[in-house]
């Protein structure tokens, strides 16, 4: 597979549905975190309300974002902490390497952060020659790998325990690990011996932040393995790199986004290490950073604000509207070919690349609403992917054929008595095609649906008709209670 | 972006970043009036909604402490008093095979234990080394809701006891056990009060269970990069209150 090409998502997504590894692979997802998720949120009588105080508070701090990014970073400040406001991906970048440089530093350890993979921080710092060590499980599989993330928050889950217990032989064995393991209790032990060193030999840490704090100038982090504490704790310099909209007024506003942030994700109640870093070591400490640097990207997200897709600056990074995906669960997060994937990605992406090289993305949904009922800030995320399909129509991104093949429908679409014409004709046809099996395998203009699975066959009715009959039932007080 | 072209100065990032926000929002910076209202905000900084199992009374609050830490993996032991601690650790590195030498942090209540008591422990104050297996700290407090321990960094309390060792122990009194993450935040509040304001540790940790990994296949595992066990050592120093 060719990674970050959101072009080819088609060719993409074939191979991801002929990849068996990967689809049991996905397969646990939709096991383990949807019904995790359910669960924790049914523990909780208060989480719809809590989720409905979340939106209220993003949308109020998006209205006066000015205000408190300045107010952020004067708490920041007064804290001894450095605030570095970067415009593109490339600014952010640099402030990074002026940091590390100014400690001669070879290696940096670090948690992970969404911020980090979409200024592809990695890639940036071996060719300045620093050794970038990712710590996060997931995050050090995936750069044993060379592969981006599949998953905002299990940035490995496309990988089976196989492909893993592989991966670590090849790289381990010139470590003198030479044995295969597969026993999942081994394997993590094996990378927590192997990273343990580097924490403490590495002369800067990076972490991205899932909040900061405007009222204290704090980052917060929100993690299972204790990595990112390790990360920041132990070396010279902690660095955050982060982006605008994760600012929160108030110590109690970031506590009602944690209640949402791990039912959401994980379903835990409360993720193992929730961390709040304000400024470098204070004079009596008796360990943690010297330094403590923020790195603020906006990337385009000063122009989302006010634009037809500024509920998308809400996102907490759960994960959730991916995990409740059909379409992510099937195809997993590269097909996406970009750094942010599933619904939450198939919007923010074409924001912050364009909408003509992401185009694919927001048609990779059926809209079937899983997405917005899960997510804890309720973006309107089925609507925001039809508003930039409009955006990809009117900028002519859409080939010829798509073209006539929307108008093609448009035509019947608004002439309802032909489209219940044609729709009688084709459920009638495909009943009688699939009339042994009850499902069809193979079907004209039909390949893209066919060759991933089977299509079932219509039971006989159109929608309008099961419909009518249904209300003429109704009417004559044949209860359907 | 539409800014960088606009004069023949830089502008800074930072010019340049809050000039575009204000250009979307359409206005320009906040009148001082409107400041005034969200610096209000801010220095009340209310509550927003907290959950029902974070109020209510105290016993019952300890309890959930309790039921909450299990179920995060944490294992706890109640004693009837602080003279028990030392002993209380000695057991626990007896029962779970581990070396008799534990690195306590350098707090004067903490160090003050009678940790002579048990002749075969050896103790140290300090940092946590690479080679520290087992740590003993205290914490600031405790919250039900989710049965977290809160701990503050500072020069009695090293960030790095609570993630390098291998097993981590926590001597807790049932008195730092609050219903909600809030109540927290307002000791914080009062015991680093700091004219108007207050001032915030270098390190809050907020600590639920273990360290835990799911990023192979999905499958759960303790003692991914901290601690491989977490231990709390509750002291009842309320009995005979209420």
């Amino acid at each position: 597979m060719e990674f970050m090409n959101p072009g080819i998502f088609k060719e993409n997504a074939r191979a991801a549905l002929a990849d068996q590894d990967l689809r049991s692979a996905m397969a646990m997802l939709n096991a383990g975190m949807v019904p995790n998720r359910q669960a924790a949120v049914d523990r909780l009588p208060e989480f719809a309300q809590l989720s409905r105080r979340g939106r209220e508070l993003k949308d109020h701090v998006l209205g006066n974002l000015d205000f408190y990014l300045e107010c952020f970073e004067r708490n920041c400040k007064a804290a001894g902490g450095h605030v570095h406001w970067c415009t593109t991906p490339e600014d952010a970048q640099e402030a990074v390497l002026k940091i590390c440089r100014s400690v001669n530093a070879k290696t940096v350890t670090k948690g992970k952060s969404m911020i980090a993979e979409e200024i592809h921080l990695n890639e940036f710092l071996e060719k300045h020659n620093i050794e970038p060590v990712e710590t996060d499980l997931g995050e050090y599989i995936i750069q044993l790998a060379k592969e981006p993330p599949s998953h905002i928050i299990g940035p490995a889950i496309h990988k089976t325990k196989d492909q893993v217990s592989d991966l670590f032989l090849e790289h381990h064995a010139k470590l003198g690990r030479t044995e295969r393991q597969t026993d999942p209790q081994k394997m993590v032990n094996e990378a927590r011996e192997i990273l343990r060193q580097k924490y403490f030999d590495a002369d800067v840490g990076i972490t991205g932040a899932n909040y900061l704090i405007a009222e204290t100038g704090s980052s917060i982090i929100v993690t299972n393995e204790g990595n990112g504490d390790l990360t920041q704790t132990l070396p010279k310099i902690h660095i955050v790199v982060t982006s605008l909209e994760k600012v929160v007024p108030t110590l109690e506003d970031a506590t009602t986004f944690l209640r949402l942030l791990a039912r959401s994700a994980t379903g835990q109640e409360f993720s193992a290490y929730t961390t709040i870093s304000t400024g470098p070591r204070r004079p009596d400490d008796v360990d943690g950073p010297g330094e403590y640097h923020v790195i603020l990207l906006d990337n385009g997200r000063s122009t989302m604000l006010g634009s037809e897709v500024q509920d998308m600056l809400r996102c907490i990074r759960c994960g959730a509207c991916m995990n409740h995906c059909p379409v992510y669960q099937s195809v997993g997060g590269h097909t996406y070919g970009t750094v942010y994937v599933g619904p939450m990605g198939a919007v923010l992406s074409p924001a912050l690349l364009g909408v003509s090289d992401t185009r694919h993305l927001p048609c990779a949904s059926t809209l079937c609403g899983r997405c917005e009922e899960v997510c804890p800030v309720a973006i309107p995320l089925p609507r925001l992917l039809r508003q930039w399909r409009e955006r990809s129509f009117e900028a002519g991104d859409v080939p010829a054929l798509e073209r006539w093949g929307l108008s093609f429908w448009a035509f019947f679409a608004r002439r309802p008595w032909l489209y219940d014409l044609g729709a009688r004709l084709a459920v009638r046809g495909l009943r009688y095609l699939g009339r042994r099996q009850g499902r069809l395998r193979k079907l004209w203009f039909a390949g893209g649906w066919t060759d991933g699975r089977d299509l079932p066959a219509p039971e006989g009715q159109t929608f309008q008709e099961r419909w009518r009959r249904q209300q003429r039932v109704l009417r004559r007080g044949g209860g359907m209670r | 972006m539409k800014d960088a072209k606009t004069g023949p100065v830089k502008k800074s990032g930072r010019e340049t970043i809050l000039g575009a926000i204000r250009q979307s929002l359409g206005r320009p910076a906040l009148s001082a009036d409107a400041r005034h209202e969200l610096d209000d905000h801010i220095a009340k900084h209310r509550a927003n909604l907290v959950p029902a199992r974070g109020k209510g009374e105290h016993a019952a609050q300890v309890e959930r402490f309790q039921e909450m830490a299990r179920a995060a993996a944490c294992t706890v032991e109640l004693v009837a008093s602080e003279a028990a601690v030392p002993g209380a650790v000695a057991d626990y590195l007896r029962a779970n095979n581990l070396p008799t030498r534990v690195t306590l942090a350098p707090d004067d209540w903490l160090g003050g234990l009678d940790w002579n008591s048990q002749s075969l422990l050896e103790t140290r104050q300090g940092a946590a080394g690479i080679n520290d297996l087992v740590s003993v700290t205290p914490a600031f407090a405790a919250v039900a809701e989710t049965g977290t321990l809160v701990a503050f960094s500072g020069k009695t309390h090293p960030t790095t006891l609570n993630f390098v060792p291998d097993y981590h122990v926590v001597a807790l009194r049932t008195s730092q056990v609050v219903g909600a993450y809030e109540e927290v935040w307002a000791r914080l509040r009062k015991v680093n009060k700091q004219g108007r304001g207050f001032t915030m540790p270098r390190t809050v940790n907020m600590i639920t269970g273990p360290s835990r990994t799911a990023d192979i296949a999905l499958t759960l595992e303790l003692g991914a990069h901290g601690p491989r066990s977490l231990h709390i050592v509750l002291i009842d120093d309320q009995a005979g209150q209420d």
